[in-house]
């Protein structure tokens, strides 16, 4: 329990500080830039400030906080990834996640829930069991189960999916939680203004300078600014940022869709994934099933929904959860994802002086937030990738020593 | 559902199609950088966008432009105006 609400309870006075700004003219320079208001930007500005003492930064954002891929996603925090560079870097945004509400003095709704990954294969179960060696080399919670584990744990379950798809087993990842993804933005923004930072809604940048080489400034809707770095954190917009400033990457944009139903008693504790079916699906504290599936089949720049969506979903999740066919969905939509060919990020320095990625961000964004922010905070200051991003620069494509995390990213790839 | 205008067979819904990607051209007589670019960069921003689509009733392959901001299909492109020389023999390649 965050210190706050026993401060509140004691406190006779219960009026609450302005959480953020209000709307200040833009400077006309800044010491760093960085472009997208979203949990990326925000954790990146507050350490900046925090860890570094770089206060003289603009956070640029074009809709509002959080507004982005930030609000869009399911919430889902784990770390049981394929990959020794994946796995390392999602354990050390896991533990930062645990004490981020101390750190904010504000609730996250931070919920600890074990984290299952049903196999349906035989396949499936080989790849399990090779995540779960890897996540145990590094020190993970992470193990292969049979289905009386599933049965014990979720007894509203159909383990033999109507018959078509048993389940053999799961990939069981105890320390899987959910947050509060919209707290998770705020408490980053409101630290990071109370250190110094500025933060700007509804500017959209429009143009990035670029000379010899080296960046120079960006232009906005609200006029032009002066800096020598900029840190693009703008996940499905990452490609308008880079085509500003000239440099190709392999992102790609696919619409992710996600739903939720009308509350129900809790039934469901645990976070159930299933990649076979291409669906998941946790039990939020009101009471909504939030689920979702893999990306749209196309390229597409757009936020809308779809019938189609909603139809393939429902179908999978009735083979999981026969009763849910009694469920409404009450609210759909979508996020635009930046996949990268290998399911990994794209983190770091640029070939352009002074220019900073961090994108590529497909489906597995929001559970990097913390530490995204603290290495690309390190990277921009330090004008040197941090190790733990390191395996995730651009340049990797080229040198081709991808990071291969298709079988662990998210469902459905 | 969305439908996709085919040349031939008229208007049919994007449930019978996947997806192929953009069209690229391989590059002609280029070094590691280069075929690195071609195998993996894409256009990524939005804006008109060649790609392919394959159509499975029919088992046949189309070349569409489409605008993928708006997801509207601009035009089909008949494959024999994309044809390109083949590879040469060249022993710098």
């Amino acid at each position: 329990m965050p210190w706050r609400l026993l401060k509140f309870a004691l406190n006779p006075n219960h009026s609450e500080p302005r959480f953020f700004p209000p709307e200040t003219p833009l400077k006309e320079r800044y010491d760093m830039v960085i472009i997208g208001g979203g949990g990326h930007g925000l954790a990146c500005a507050y350490y900046l400030a925090r860890e570094h003492g770089v206060t003289n930064v603009a956070v640029l954002e074009q809709g509002y906080l959080g507004g982005g891929n930030t609000g869009r996603n399911t919430t889902i925090v784990r770390s049981n990834y394929l990959t020794p560079e994946g796995v390392q870097f999602y354990d050390a945004s896991l533990k930062l996640f645990e004490d981020l509400a101390e750190d904010f003095d504000l609730n996250i709704f931070y919920s600890n829930r074990g984290h299952y990954t049903l196999a349906h294969t035989d396949s499936a179960m080989r790849t399990m069991r090779w995540r779960a060696e890897v996540n145990k080399h590094f020190g993970i919670d992470s193990e292969v189960v049979d289905r009386s584990h599933i049965a014990a744990n979720v007894p509203d379950m159909d383990l033999d999916c109507g018959g078509d798809a048993p389940v053999l087993g799961a990939l069981w990842h105890a320390p899987g939680a959910v947050a509060r993804h919209d707290a998770v933005a705020w408490g980053y923004g409101r630290g990071a203004y109370q250190r110094g930072v500025e933060i700007h809604q509804k500017t959209r940048v429009t143009g990035i300078k670029v000379d010899d080489g080296k960046v120079r400034g960006v232009s906005t809707s609200r006029g032009d600014i002066a800096c020598d770095k900029v840190i693009s954190m703008v996940a499905g917009s990452s490609p308008r940022i880079t085509s500003m400033v000239g440099l190709e990457t392999p992102i790609e944009i696919y619409p992710l869709q996600a739903c939720v139903t009308e509350p129900v008693k809790p039934f469901l504790d645990t976070i159930i994934v299933s990649g076979s079916l291409h669906a998941y699906v946790s039990q939020s504290s009101r009471g909504e099933l939030v689920m979702g599936a893999s990306v749209d089949p196309n390229v597409l720049h757009s936020t809308r929904s779809s019938f189609d969506f909603v139809e393939e979903l429902a179908d999978k999740m009735l083979d999981l959860f026969p009763f849910t066919g009694r469920l409404r969905v009450m609210r759909q939509w979508a996020g635009m994802s930046d996949i990268t060919p290998d399911f990994a990020p794209i983190m770091g320095k640029t070939p352009i002086e002074g220019f900073y990625l961090d994108a590529g961000w497909g489906t597995w964004g929001f559970k990097a937030t913390p530490i995204s922010g603290k290495t690309m905070a390190w990277t921009a200051v330090n004008d040197r990738n941090h190790e733990l991003i390191e395996p995730f620069r651009l340049e990797r494509f080229a040198d081709f020593v991808q990071v291969g995390e298709r079988g662990a990213a998210s469902v459905g790839h | 559902m969305k439908l996709i205008p085919l040349p031939d067979l008229g208007p049919r819904p994007r449930s019978e199609f996947d997806y192929g990607g953009e069209l690229r051209r391989p590059p002609m007589g280029a070094d590691t950088a280069l075929w690195a670019a071609y195998v993996f960069n894409r256009q990524g921003a939005p804006g008109l966008l060649r790609e392919w689509w394959y159509h499975r009733p029919t088992g046949a392959w189309y070349l569409f432009e489409r605008d993928t901001l708006a997801d509207r299909f601009i035009r089909h492109i008949p494959v024999q105006d994309i044809q390109y020389e083949l590879p040469s023999a060249d022993p710098a390649v």
